[in-house]
Parts: C-alpha cells; sequence; structure tokens
C-alpha cells in the first residue's frame, strides 16, 4: 500500500514506522524538522517538510497515487481539511482523520471522512474499566454517546 | 440581517461595526478571552465568547436563525470548518469564508463555502491590472468568477474617445451599465457617446475582458 502520513507526533510516528516495517511505502508530511527525531534511525519511508494543506505538498508526498491518507496532526480542523483535501480533491480511497472534539468527529464521519477521536475512545475505554466490565470494541467506543450530545 | 461574524480580528472587528453602523443585527464570536473582554466595552451583547467551529456555542449564537456567518479568523482551517458546520446545522443560507492562502479559493468552493474572500488575491489583481494597463480595475467577480464588473477608464488616446456606444465593438456578452462623467451617473443609451475621463462601468464574462480591453485602450497599452 502506498501510505501517506499527516503529522509526526506520537501517533504519526507510530503508525509511519510500523507501516514502513510492514513493508508499505509510508510517506510522512510534517513541518517541523524537531518532531522528525520521533522517527528514529530506522524509518524506511520518505519524510517531506512543508504544509499539509498545500496541494503542491501534497502531490510532492505522492498523494496522487496514495492508496490511503491519514491527517494527524494537532488540530481537528486541520485534519478535517487535510482529509477534504484528500477525498475530495485526490480521490484517495480511505481517508482517515484524528479529530479530538466528539462532536465535531461525529459530524465528519456521517459525511464520508472517518474519523477516529481518542477523547471517545479512551474516556469510553476507561469507564468499562472502571466497571470491570469487558472491554467493548474500537467501533462501539467511537461513537457520540447520549450524555454528551449538546 | 442577522450576521454572525467569527473571529474578532481586524478584519471581524470592522466588519462589525460596520454592520452595526447600517442598522444590521451582529454577533462577533471570539476565542480570546482578554480580546473579548475588551472588546464588550464597544459592542455590549454582540460580543459573545468561544469557539466558532463548535455546535454548542453556534447554536447558542442562534445559528439556526442567521442570514449569513462570516469566518474571518487567521487560520484557513479553521474557516473553513466553521462554515461548513454553519451550513450542515444550522442551514445558514450564506457562508463567507476569509482565506490566507489564495490557492484554497477553488477547494473551499468545492468543499460548498458560498463565498470566500482573499486580500491576498485582491490586493494581487489590483497590481496585476496596475502594471498590464493601469485603466481597467475588477470591482467585483460574480458567479464564482465567471462575470466580472470592470471599471475602465477612458482617456483622451482611447480609440473610442467620441463614439456612440452602439457602434462600440463589444464582446457579445459585455454590456456597458453605467458611465461615471464629472461624478455624475449615467445610465448609457444606444446613442450616448463617449468623452475623455469617462469612467465605464461594465459587465463582462471572465474570458472576455482582455477583449474588452483592447475595445477601450490606447494601443500601446494593451
Amino acid at each position: 500500500m502506498r501510505i501517506v502520513i499527516l503529522g509526526c507526533g506520537r501517533t504519526g510516528a507510530a503508525l509511519a514506522r510500523i507501516m514502513a516495517a510492514e513493508g508499505h511505502r509510508v510517506t510522512l508530511i510534517e513541518w517541523n524538522n524537531d518532531s522528525l527525531e520521533r522517527l528514529g534511525g530506522k524509518f524506511t519511508g520518505a519524510v517531506i517538510t512543508g504544509n499539509g494543506l498545500d496541494e503542491d505538498v501534497l502531490k510532492k508526498a505522492g498523494i496522487e497515487q496514495a492508496d490511503l491518507f491519514v491527517a494527524l496532526t494537532e488540530g481537528d480542523n486541520r485534519n478535517l481539511m487535510a482529509a477534504q483535501i484528500a477525498k475530495e480533491r485526490f480521490h484517495v480511497p480511505k481517508v482517515i482523520a484524528k479529530v479530538n472534539d466528539p462532536i465535531r468527529a461525529e459530524a465528519y464521519r456521517e459525511r464520508g471522512i472517518y474519523t477516529i477521536c481518542y477523547s471517545l475512545i479512551g474516556s469510553a475505554m476507561i469507564r468499562d474499566l472502571a466497571y470491570d466490565r469487558p472491554l467493548g470494541t474500537v467501533e462501539e467506543y467511537n461513537v457520540v454517546p447520549p450524555e454528551l450530545k449538546d | 440581517m442577522y450576521v454572525i461574524i467569527v473571529g474578532a480580528g481586524n478584519v471581524g472587528y470592522y466588519l462589525a461595526k460596520t454592520l452595526l453602523n447600517a442598522g444590521h443585527e451582529v454577533l462577533l464570536i471570539e476565542r480570546d478571552k482578554r480580546r473579548c473582554d475588551l472588546l464588550r466595552d464597544e459592542f455590549g451583547e454582540s460580543v459573545m465568547r468561544g469557539r466558532g467551529d463548535e455546535i454548542r456555542i453556534m447554536r447558542e449564537a442562534g445559528a439556526d436563525r442567521a442570514d449569513i456567518v462570516v469566518a474571518c479568523t487567521g487560520d484557513d482551517e479553521d474557516n473553513l470548518i466553521i462554515s461548513q458546520i454553519a451550513k450542515w446545522y444550522f442551514n445558514v443560507p450564506r457562508t463567507v469564508a476569509r482565506i490566507n492562502d489564495p490557492r484554497n479559493e477553488s477547494i473551499f468552493q468545492q468543499l460548498g463555502i458560498d463565498a470566500t474572500v482573499s486580500s491576498t488575491n485582491i490586493i494581487y489583481h489590483l497590481i496585476e491590472q496596475e502594471i498590464e494597463t493601469g485603466e481597467v480595475i475588477p470591482l467585483a467577480a460574480l458567479k464564482r468568477g465567471n462575470i466580472e464588473i470592470v471599471d475602465v477608464e477612458i482617456t483622451t488616446r482611447s480609440p473610442v474617445v467620441g463614439r456612440r456606444v452602439r457602434d462600440l465593438p463589444l464582446p457579445s456578452d459585455a454590456r456597458i451599465i453605467c458611465i461615471i462623467r464629472q461624478d455624475n451617473a449615467l445610465i448609457p443609451q444606444e446613442d450616448t457617446v463617449l468623452e475623455p475621463n469617462d469612467s465605464v462601468i461594465a459587465l463582462v464574462s471572465a474570458q472576455n475582458e482582455r477583449h474588452l480591453r483592447t475595445v477601450f485602450l490606447e494601443e500601446q497599452a494593451v
């Protein structure tokens, strides 16, 4: 698979290392050179330094041939904009974005951007642990519970 | 009209002021507490603290009865999401987003934003026009840029001086809508004769703007 990952935070770096080690062609986009240290010395993928909302940078990262695009920067809106560019502009078949605001995550998931909400998944999982209940699936955790609506 | 403005930087601030003076109902949403406190002295109830990309805040702001939402924060990605949420959740009839990187204009349009404003682009076009001719200034782009309203200054050496409107070799999709002559606005008739120092306001398709220019301008300027 050809994979373009935006954002070399902890998740982006870990994902890039794992997928590259499994033999995929990974390109990582990050504008802060210091963050790239997280990749360690053995990363076999490519790195592009630049703004992930810039179409020229995305093209340079090979988004036109990508099978998967993942947006993992610190900014929800940044991830959502990048994901929409990948989907609508470059027709990447699979697009995933990290979105920390549960409501926004749901809004865009309903409109075809697969969003992952760590705050929902983490809180739901901790609740199950607190009650000593068997853990659910990510799909179950990744939806907005009624308590959080409104 | 009820206008919600998200982002109280310089653009949002002066826009709010202008709209309030014109008698519109305005709500200015700003996420920075200190900035909000400062603005409250001047705008009172017309300022609200919060993030315009949060559905809860927009509901509180009464976005469902807003005629326009203007997203003018300093970040393009925030302006995109603010506008989309306003459209999807509150059916706001018109969303206007400020963009900083002019290349984002087409992606915003593709993603459903009604209008984008890029000061970079406006200034760039003014400069470009200034260098190219000095006489044709685009006033506005309509229909997402397919039709433009342009202002053409008629110089003494323009080939149209002394000619009637009906005799001008205009492109078929251009119309002269107004002639400004010594601070008077005239509605042109077919036999109106053009004079030096007239300002001609015309409607023209984007692809024929250059053609229109060649009709009015002295040859060496084209």
